[in-house]
Parts: structure tokens; C-alpha cells; sequence
């Protein structure tokens, strides 16, 4: 589903390389996990899959089902199928919730050549998506992200997958900022939503996310470069020995 | 000494392009603009408060052409709002396409009477506004205006007025001169739009008398090339209301300024602006509220959008008298720059003379958020549709400033309209 082949980027500003051939394949119905120290290029991975300015790929390519995502704009690729649930998400004052998840809905239906929603369609199944993951009806009305606790962002990114449906979601650190009982809640919303043809690229530091949302491959990333691949017990060494033990030895 | 000269020569060079009335119950209120203004000259842009607005072809004896603008096949504004139409045409009362004005109960200054309600008022707000700063312009239209509307509102008004302003001849040179009052407990709905003439001059007169509440919107029209002075005085009685807001699109030149006096405890007053700006534009907005009250509020809320080179100029003054305790005021300037060749110039002033007040003011200039873009982007809105949205929600502030949502929806969909014609 995702192929990102070789990939090497570095920031626009100055000469700093950042990503040093990246190799990665996720498989439709896989929960891929990324983990590794600070620096290593994770989040940089994430927002350049998804058009983030700033970036210059220097080589290399990314695909999702064959289509080119690296010369595609942000919104192109977001049509392709492609979700980026930030480690921060954006606040923007004067654009309602609610407002914001129609906008995009109907933009990407737009663009594949779908009809458009009904303003009661989207009420009705946005009101079922917004509740499983208890988001109330006061925090649609709000403008974007704007005066959300941490927890409430990351469900309001998880509200958004859900209602865009996307092929491919990545999740950047989707767990940093929440409580216990609150990465439950999103780790059960991104369950809910695994399926055979959706891919799920999960970044983060630590292995506790992934004891709520089961990863079939982890990857060990570091240097811009991933440097081991395993199963679930990977996450589970880095979780008892850190990052030391394992780069050590394959570096 | 000859600057002073030059501008006494500009109003007597506008004075002789005048055909001046008018007997009757304003003649003698026109006879003291005259004295006013004669003794003033117009502005030049020497002058502090024209600091950044050249005032040449405001004052100019003859006005420049404006083409008229094809508004192509967009609804009028207000179409869907019940409300009684009265329409000028170049600054002339069109009966034709007008309701009937005088079941709203609505007089025109042109007729001549001996004794009119308005006497008393006409002229005289006007006149107050003239300290601590003078406008000339004003003062010229109190002389010179030969139609305006006189509304006296004794109740709650069942219908907003709409004055609409058509424009037809390329180089028409209107000046009209509106007088409102509103008795204590009265409310009551103006509503304006439209590019009046190729050169407008405009004064609104309102009296608020106790626990009245007077709301005001307006949509200066889209002709580019029209230029357009307003002022707007007001007093405000204990505990009324006064809001205004205004939208511009387009137009060369446009100067609003508003004087508005808090005389009365309790009051509020509330004045908004969103204008938008695209080229050959520059929008001027100059404000004065005094404070002479116990806790009065007031709230400017002024937002620009400005590319290709257009012009924002934000003059905004709170001033709280003695004695005024309690006051709240608030002002906010701020203007979106879409590209670095667009500036907006920016005077935010407080004097205050209580000590018990509180009073905040803003003003920024900055891009579009380019992180707010792509985090929409991200998310498949195309990039226009995102960066209208943006914009849309950095005029929301202002837009909020009016309180009927069918009317605020109608303004927000001309700014949608405006961004799908100006996109690049």
C-alpha cells in the first residue's frame, strides 16, 4: 500500500540531511509502528509523506497504491488516501469544528468525483463518530483545536480519520500528552477503525501505545535511517533495554 | 501661513462647484456649516489626521470618473431580509424603484418645510463632533447635502430601512445627509449598501435616546474606482445601544470615520469594519469615542484584507473623560497581508482621564497562517478553499459585531464571493 523507497530529505533553510534512505513498505491491513530516539527523523518522515513545506527530498520516492505521493499537493495527497494525525494539532481561531470536518469531508468527496454529503447525513454520522470517542456536541461548536485540552486534540484527529475514512493513517505520536485513560480512548478509536484495506503507520516513542494498539511490524529508527525491523517483541526490548542496547548493535 | 491660505482656497473652489441650498427649518444649521467650514478650509495631507489618507480628490471641486461595476448575476445584498427599500440613484431619491417611504414613516430633507423634528439635530451632532478635531468634510456636507433621509422612531421599528445606493453616471458627485432619533426605548434597523456615486459624501446623524437600541450595517459598493468620505455621529442616551458595522469591497478610496459620545451611564457602543482590498485601494478607517459616562462599554473591531498593493489605514481614538468610571473600552485593529507589496498604517490612541477604567487596545499586521494552511490542506480542503476559509476567520471578530445571523450569513457569502473573484 505505502512504499517508500530510498528516501533521503533535508531541510530547505539549511544543508542539515535528515532523512538518509529510508526503505519502508506497509501492507493494507498491517499496523506498522515506527519507534526510536529523539532526532532520528520520525516526525520529519510524517510530514513529509504528507506535503508539509520546509523539505527538500533529495532522493528517492514514496507511493501509495502506485501513485507518486512526493509530487502531489498536500491535498492531492490527502484524496489519494493519505492521514496525518499530528503530534500537534493546529489550532484555528474563527473556523468552527464542525464546520472544518464538512469542508474537508465534501473536499475530498469533491475531488474523487463522489456527491457531496447532506449537511443531516454529516450531522448524523458525525454525531455517532464524535461519541464513541466522547467528543460532546460543545466541542464541535468550538472553533478548530482552539481551547481543547491535549487529550481532546488527539481525539478531535481521530474524529477526523474517522470521518475521512483515509487507506493509509499515520499517527505521530498520537500518545504524547495523554493520560491513561485517555490513550485508551484514542488507541480504541484507531482500533475501531483497522480494517483489511486500511494501512497503519503508528510513530512513537514508547511501547505503552502499542500495548492498545497491537503493531504487526516495528521498525527501530534512528540516524534517518531504519536500522531494525521485527515483530511486536522489538517494541517490547526497546521498552526494557532503551534505544542504547539496539543501536549499538546495529550501527 | 500659505498652507493655511491654500486650504481656504480649496473650499472656496469647492464651495463655487456647489449649488447651494436651502431655505426653511435647515437654513440656518447650512449657514453655520458654511461659517464652520469657511473658517476651517478643507484637509490637505499635511494635516495630522490626513496623515495617511490624501484627501486631493475628496476635496477637488470636481470629482474623478468612476466606471460603474458589472455585479454580474450576484442577488442584491439584503434581498432575502423583509425590509423597506428606498433607493438613491447618484444621490437622487428614485420613488420608482423605492417603497413607499412614508408608511415607514421616513422624510427627506428636500422638502422644504418651516418647522421640522429634525431641527435641532441636523448639523448639530456634526457640529459637536468638530472638537477636539476638525472635519471639514463633514461640515461641507451639513452645508452643501440637498437629500438625506429624516427617520424618527418612536417604538420598536417594524422593518430595517435599506438605503441603497446606485450607481449610474460615471462622474456623479453626490453628498447626502441622514438624520436619525430615536426616542427612548426605540429600536430600530439602518441598513446601506451599494457605491452611491462616482465621489460620495455621506453624513449620518443619530441621536439614541435612553434604553434605545440602534443597529447599523452597511456594504460599501464594489466599483473600483469610486471614492467615498462617511461620517457617522452619534450620541448615545443611558443604557441604549449603538452598533455599526460596516463591509467594503473595492473602491479607490474610502474614509469612514465615526464620532461617537457615550453621554449616558450604561451605554454601548460597538463599531466594526471588515474591508477588503485588492490593488488600487485604500481604506481609511477613523475613529473617535469619547467617554463621559459611568460604565459605558465600547467595543472597535477593525479588520482589513489587503493584495496587490492595497492600503489599510486605522485611526482609532478612546477617550474618557473625567469622572467616566468604570468604562470598558476596547479597540482592535488588525490587518491579513497577502503579499509584502499591501501595508496597513495603524494609530491606536488612548486618553484617559479616570482613573477607575479599563481599556484595551491591539493592532497587528501578518500573513496568512501557514501552518493553519496545510494542517487544512492536509486534511484535502484545496488550497483556495483553505485559504478562504483562513481569511474568513480572521474577519469573523468583526463579523460577529452583528447581531442578526441572516444578516451576518448575507455579508460572510459577499466575502465569500469577493475571495472566488480576487483568488491568485
Amino acid at each position: 500500500m505505502l512504499e517508500i523507497k530510498n528516501l533521503h530529505v533535508k531541510l530547505e533553510e539549511d544543508d542539515k540531511v535528515i532523512l538518509k534512505g529510508v526503505n519502508l513498505t506497509v501492507e493494507a491491513g498491517k499496523v506498522h509502528a515506527i519507534m526510536g530516539p529523539n532526532g532520528s527523523g520520525k516526525s520529519t518522515l510524517s510530514y513529509v509523506l504528507s506535503g508539509r513545506d520546509g523539505y527538500e527530498v533529495t532522493d528517492g520516492s514514496a507511493a501509495l497504491d502506485g501513485a507518486e505521493l512526493l509530487e502531489m499537493e498536500p491535498e492531492e495527497r490527502a484524496a489519494a488516501g493519505l492521514f496525518l494525525a499530528f503530534q500537534y494539532p493546529v489550532e484555528i481561531p474563527g473556523v468552527g469544528n464542525m464546520t472544518f470536518l464538512r469542508t474537508a469531508v465534501n473536499a475530498q468527496r469533491k475531488s474523487r468525483g463522489e456527491e457531496e454529503m447532506s449537511a443531516g447525513e454529516f450531522l448524523k454520522v458525525v454525531r455517532e463518530k464524535a461519541k464513541s470517542l466522547k467528543i460532546d456536541a460543545e466541542m464541535m461548536k468550538r472553533p478548530v483545536n482552539v481551547g481543547f485540552s491535549g487529550g481532546e486534540k488527539k481525539r478531535n484527529e481521530i474524529l477526523q480519520m474517522a470521518m475521512l475514512e483515509p487507506k493509509m493513517c499515520i499517527l505521530d505520536e498520537t500518545d504524547s500528552g495523554l493520560d491513561v485513560d485517555a490513550m485508551k480512548l484514542v488507541a480504541e478509536g484507531v482500533n475501531a477503525l483497522r480494517s483489511e484495506g486500511r494501512g497503519f503507520l503508528v510513530i512513537t516513542h514508547y511501547q505503552r501505545l502499542l500495548d492498545h494498539i497491537k503493531p504487526d511490524v516495528v521498525h527501530i529508527m534512528a540516524d534517518g535511517r531504519i536500522v531494525k525491523t521485527g515483530g511486536p517483541e522489538l517494541a517490547l526490548e526497546v521498552e526494557n533495554n532503551g534505544y542504547a542496547g539496539i543501536l549499538s548493535e546495529v550501527l | 501661513m500659505a498652507l493655511a491660505q491654500a486650504k481656504l482656497d480649496a473650499a472656496e473652489a469647492r464651495l463655487a462647484a456647489l449649488e447651494l441650498p436651502m431655505g426653511g427649518w435647515s437654513a440656518a444649521a447650512r449657514a453655520d456649516a458654511l461659517a464652520r467650514l469657511r473658517a476651517m478650509g478643507l484637509p490637505g495631507k499635511r494635516d495630522e489626521y490626513w496623515r495617511y489618507t490624501d484627501p486631493a480628490t475628496l476635496t477637488s471641486a470636481m470629482p474623478s470618473g468612476a466606471a460603474l461595476f458589472d455585479a454580474g448575476d450576484e442577488a442584491p445584498l439584503f434581498d432575502g431580509i423583509d425590509r423597506v427599500k428606498l433607493v438613491f440613484v447618484d444621490g437622487v431619491f428614485d420613488a420608482a424603484q423605492s417603497d413607499d417611504p412614508a408608511a415607514a414613516g421616513v422624510e427627506f430633507l428636500s422638502v422644504v418645510k418651516d418647522i421640522h423634528w429634525a431641527q435641532g439635530l441636523y448639523g448639530v451632532l456634526e457640529s459637536r463632533g468638530q472638537t477636539p478635531v476638525e472635519r471639514p468634510l463633514a461640515a461641507l456636507n451639513t452645508a452643501a447635502a440637498r437629500d438625506g433621509v429624516l427617520i424618527h422612531v418612536t417604538g420598536r421599528a417594524a422593518k430595517p430601512v435599506n438605503l441603497i445606493y446606485l450607481h449610474q453616471n460615471e462622474t456623479s458627485d453626490a453628498i447626502l445627509h441622514h438624520v436619525i432619533k430615536l426616542d427612548a426605548g426605540a429600536e430600530f434597523t439602518l441598513l446601506e449598501n451599494g457605491p452611491a456615486a462616482a465621489r460620495f459624501n455621506q453624513v449620518l446623524e443619530v441621536e439614541i435616546g435612553d434604553g434605545a437600541r440602534f443597529h447599523h450595517i452597511r456594504a460599501q459598493g464594489r466599483d473600483h474606482e469610486r471614492r467615498t468620505v462617511t461620517h457617522i455621529f452619534t450620541r448615545l442616551g443611558a443604557e441604549s445601544l449603538f452598533k455599526s458595522f460596516t463591509l467594503t469591497a473595492n473602491g479607490v478610496l474610502t474614509r469612514n470615520e465615526a464620532v461617537i459620545e457615550l453621554t449616558g451611564d450604561d451605554a454601548k457602543a460597538h463599531v466594526a469594519g471588515a474591508a477588503v482590498g485588492d490593488g488600487d485601494f485604500h481604506h481609511d478607517d477613523t475613529v473617535f469615542v469619547t467617554h463621559a459616562a459611568l460604565r459605558c462599554e465600547s467595543r472597535q473591531v477593525f479588520k482589513k484584507v489587503l493584495k496587490n498593493g492595497a492600503v489599510g489605514v486605522f485611526q482609532g481614538k478612546i477617550l474618557v473623560k473625567q469622572g467616566a468610571q468604570k468604562t470598558d473600552g476596547y479597540q482592535i485593529s488588525q490587518s491579513l497581508l497577502l503579499d509584502e507589496a499591501s501595508q496597513f498604517l495603524a494609530k491606536p490612541e488612548l486618553e484617559i482621564y479616570a482613573d477607575d477604567v479599563k481599556c484595551s487596545h491591539g493592532s497587528t499586521s501578518g500573513a496568512i497562517d501557514e501552518t493553519a494552511l496545510y494542517y487544512l490542506r492536509s486534511r484535502g480542503v484545496p488550497l483556495r478553499q483553505a485559504q478562504s476559509l483562513l481569511v474568513l476567520a480572521f474577519l469573523a471578530e468583526a463579523i460577529a459585531e452583528i447581531e442578526d445571523e441572516a444578516i451576518a450569513e448575507d455579508i460572510r457569502l459577499r466575502l465569500e464571493n469577493w475571495l472566488a473573484r480576487h483568488e491568485s
